[in-house]
């Protein structure tokens, strides 16, 4: 049995009087697509949150290739592999696509405490980013400022930058949040094309995209993991359905 | 010995107070409604001229206080109705530098009207006395200061922890964008949560008149210390603001008191000559820095 | 190389201000040359508020402290008999880089109104310390009676040369501005103003960033305090009062944020602004006694409506900065 590239053990994290995550174990593997799934409000934000190192744990540890990240504070993470993707599109919308993911290259190019040198004129910065945004299908929007781009862009290009920062492991929190029919199963189609060389934690409410994508599924229950499992095992699962597939199929 | 420290702590606690009226007003609207309002001091000056000017035209004390309080309350209500509302959603750059011309504009327009003088304002027979504290002979104003501040903020407790407005208050405070998905009546809470604290500025002014000159610019000077309270206690808590008031309050006025006196028995007179009212000036703020070093949000801060 | 509108205007804004002293001098009204040396001046200092306030978002209402430092710097040492420029100006720079350490350390730690309110408390703090110290003239100010001196390179008492020193130093300010606002660090530092949450998670901890930019705009303000206490041959508290403060975040956001041009036609618009509502003699007595209120008047309409600037009615470059 290998180590997972990710554990969280014991998760806890209050607000106030509301326990968002109430005791979550998680393991992921290297290689694998894990989708947490969960009704709204079961806390799988929060969830993210923690592992990208947003939020602070009241309890529990985090261990990232075996080394406890628990109080590593997010840049530190991320500069360790760990990238993540916004629910909410987070991007820099007054400069171009292409600076957006030069930025999160420049990132892990070395210390940035560098002022001479115009950064838009590297290189070695512009050319990963330019590569990174034809691979996820932005190529000829390379210069196209981040606010001018259409919702489903967007969404491509806050992919775009988590890819560009080399990561181990990606936290994908909705990614085909908003979008319609069609972008969404462009997205999933890029995604699928990640799986197995990249090691990914994926949130979704969209439940054609976690059956196409996931190796196993996590439900996140009132912050809690009532099932893990492969993907015929929790559309199987009666306690699943009741609590969550069971809303779904009526909708 | 005694005689002075108490004297001088309760000199502390009566600026303590005076400072909690400022501060409590300006932390509910930085917390509940995000807004940074450099005129705050503006509508203490507004008090104190308007109670002159009342006190004056009416020969009455208790006319004037009141009519200037409620002077106040309008000429606040005015501002957020024509000036403020259209900055709630603006960042903060935006609030300080209108709010900065706002101040500009407010200094002015009294020196327009009153001059650029001090203005000094006598207080009637029943408040000019002293009274005998054990061997210390206090002013009587300076008491009833300390006991209308304390009763204000008994008040404002009752109201906060006892009402309903003051649920809402609190439940803006510590989360704003609820309150308003909740369906409340956003612009009026903000306008009774302005007004507030306009009529506590106000009230702050018009008790610190007689004590400090009327003169333009006179808010100003107490609005920086207002906000190292609001550092110090947090922001959007009132529990902070008259913690960090009487804090402040005291740590200035015995500062100020006994730090030269201190410095000239443990070091030199000379020393404490030079240095003395230079590190009296500066204790507030040193003792800022060390609240924000080892709790950035403050002593009581209101969000989780 | 094609330059975009608003570059082009600020080359040719300082072409015209090169030209000033010989028509000034033509003209036989050396007051111009007095009055722009002077927006020069607060165009350094403003330019660099730009740097962490413009570009870098982060709202100091406590620059002016570093004119004080670099003003008083400057001041002490030629009371106690220094007057040796290259050692004055370099304490100023020096002295000015340190106190923003110090300030920045603790300050930056914090974000929002927090920030607002510290920074503006801090410079209080220096004003009053200023205030307080009788022997360099307390509250009142003194005189500085010997300019710092650059013995063989130039004398600062001949308008002309300290003009030209005084636009050199802004050129060299806005060049040196314009590079560090290009390079990696600089695109830190405005990522971390457009959106922090985002900045953290590709992995930059914007804070070592921010206050290495705190510390240079504090220097480049400090070198702008030399400059001016040896413009007015006055040393006064009141360059770190904290409405000098509001004056230099007016001239950022008057003159366009985040541009390179900006500070320097807010620092123009503002100066000229507060000479004309002073001293036009076309305004009646009533509007010129009072001023101030107008100023203030303007200036909240400026902010309303005018959010973008003067450098902003003018295109940029293709990137959104030129």
């Amino acid at each position: 049995m290998t180590e997972p590239l990710l554990a969280a053990r014991g998760l806890r994290k209050s607000f106030g009087a509301v326990a968002a995550t109430d005791g979550v174990d998680l393991e992921v593997f290297e290689g694998e697509t894990h989708a947490i799934i969960g009704p709204n409000g079961a806390g799988k934000t929060t969830l993210i949150s923690q592992l990208s190192g947003r939020l602070r744990p009241d309890l529990g540890r985090i261990l990232f290739a075996g080394e406890e990240i628990t109080a590593l504070p997010e840049p530190a993470r991320a500069r360790k592999g760990l990238a993540r993707s916004f629910q909410v599109t987070s991007i820099y919308r007054e400069f171009t696509a292409l600076d957006n993911v030069a930025l999160a290259v420049q990132a892990h190019a070395g210390h940035s405490f560098r002022f001479w040198r115009d950064a838009r004129r590297e290189r070695e910065l512009r050319e990963p980013a330019r590569a990174v945004l034809e691979e996820v299908g932005l190529g000829d929007r390379a210069d196209v400022l981040a606010a001018n781009l259409a919702h489903g862009e967007q969404r491509q290009l806050e992919i775009a930058m988590a890819l560009a920062t080399r990561p181990r492991l990606l936290l994908l929190d909705e990614p085909v949040a908003g979008m319609g029919v069609e972008e969404s199963q462009r997205m999933v189609k890029f995604l699928a094309t990640l799986k197995g060389r990249m090691t990914m934690i994926l949130v979704e409410h969209d439940m054609d995209a976690v059956f196409t994508l996931a190796d196993r599924i996590s439900v996140l229950v009132y912050g809690r993991v009532i099932a893990t499992g492969r993907p015929e095992e929790i559309r199987a699962n009666p306690e699943v359905r009741a609590a969550y597939l069971g809303e779904d199929e009526a909708c | 010995m005694t005689g002075l420290l108490f004297e001088q702590a309760l000199n502390g606690l009566q600026l303590g107070v005076t400072l909690f009226l400022m501060a409590a007003g300006l932390t509910l609207v930085f917390g509940i409604m995000n807004l940074v309002n450099l005129a705050h001091g503006s509508l203490y000056m507004v008090g104190a001229y308007l109670w002159v000017a009342f006190a004056k035209l009416t020969g009455s004390y208790v006319a004037g206080v009141l009519l200037a309080l409620a002077g106040t309350l309008v000429v606040g209500v005015v501002v957020e109705l024509i000036a403020l509302r259209t900055l709630y959603e603006r960042d903060h750059l935006d609030q300080v530098l209108a709010t900065f011309g706002l101040i500009l504009f407010f200094n002015e327009l009294v020196a327009m009207i009153w001059g650029r003088s001090a203005l000094y304002a006598g207080l009637p027979a029943w408040l000019s006395g002293h009274v005998e504290l054990g061997e210390l002979r206090y002013p009587v104003y300076r008491l009833v200061i300390i006991a209308v501040g304390l009763a204000v903020a008994a008040l404002l407790w009752w109201v906060v922890v006892r009402t309903r407005l003051g649920m809402l208050i609190r439940a803006g405070a510590s989360n704003r964008t609820m309150v308003a998905a909740l369906g409340v009546n956003i612009r009026l809470l903000y306008t009774i949560v302005f007004g507030f604290g306009a009529a506590l500025a106000g009230l702050a002014g018009i008790m610190a008149g007689p004590i400090y000159s009327v003169q333009p610019g006179m808010g100003e000077l107490i609005l920086i210390q207002v906000f190292v309270v609001i550092v110090i206690g947090g922001i959007g808590s009132i529990r902070g603001a008259l913690a960090g008031a009487v804090i402040v309050g005291m740590v200035d006025t015995m500062g100020r008191a006994f730090l030269k006196p201190l410095l000239a028995t443990v070091w030199s007179p000379v020393v404490a000559d030079t240095a003395g009212p230079a590190l009296a000036s500066m204790l507030i703020y040193v003792l800022m820095a060390a609240v924000l070093a080892l709790r950035p949000e403050g002593l009581f801060p209101a969000r989780a | 190389m094609r330059l975009a509108p608003r570059t082009l205007a600020l080359v040719a804004v300082l072409a015209l201000l090169a030209a000033v002293p010989p028509v000034a001098a033509a003209f036989g009204q050396p007051f111009y040359l007095d009055l722009f040396r002077r927006i020069m001046i607060f165009a350094i200092a403003a330019t660099s508020l730009n740097l962490i306030l413009g570009y870098g978002g982060m709202v100091s209402f406590g620059h002016a402290a570093y004119l004080g430092v670099g003003a008083y710097a400057v001041g002490v040492l030629a009371h106690h008999g220094i007057t040796n420029g290259f050692v004055q100006w370099a304490l100023a720079i020096g002295g000015s880089a340190l106190v923003a350490l110090v300030i920045g350390a603790v300050s930056i730690r914090t974000s929002g109104i927090y920030f607002i309110m510290i920074t503006l408390a801090f410079t209080q703090m220096l004003y009053y310390l200023g205030v307080s110290i009788e022997e360099y003239g307390g509250d009142d100010g003194m005189r500085v009676k010997t300019l710092s001196q650059f013995p063989g390179l130039l004398d600062l008492a001949d308008p002309a040369a300290f003009y030209y020193l005084v636009l050199a130093l802004l050129v060299a300010v806005l060049w040196v501005s314009g590079r560090l606002v290009r390079s990696r660090f600089g695109m830190v530092i405005r990522a971390a103003k457009s959106n922090e949450a985002r900045t953290r998670a590709i992995g930059f901890s914007p804070y070592p960033y921010r206050l290495v930019a705190f510390v240079v705009a504090g220097a480049i303000c400090g070198l702008a305090g030399a400059l001016l206490v040896n413009h007015t041959a006055y040393l006064t508290p009141e360059f770190m009062n904290w409405t000098r403060s509001g004056e230099l975040m007016f001239m950022v956001i008057l003159g366009g944020t985040a541009t390179a041009a900006g500070p320097l036609f807010g620092a123009a618009a503002l100066l000229l602004l507060e000479d004309l509502l002073q001293g036009w003699s076309l305004l009646p007595q009533w509007v010129r006694d009072y001023w101030q209120l107008y100023l203030g008047v303007i200036l909240v309409l400026v902010v309303l409506f005018a959010r973008r600037g003067l450098a902003g009615l003018l295109p940029g470059g293709p990137n959104g900065d030129d």
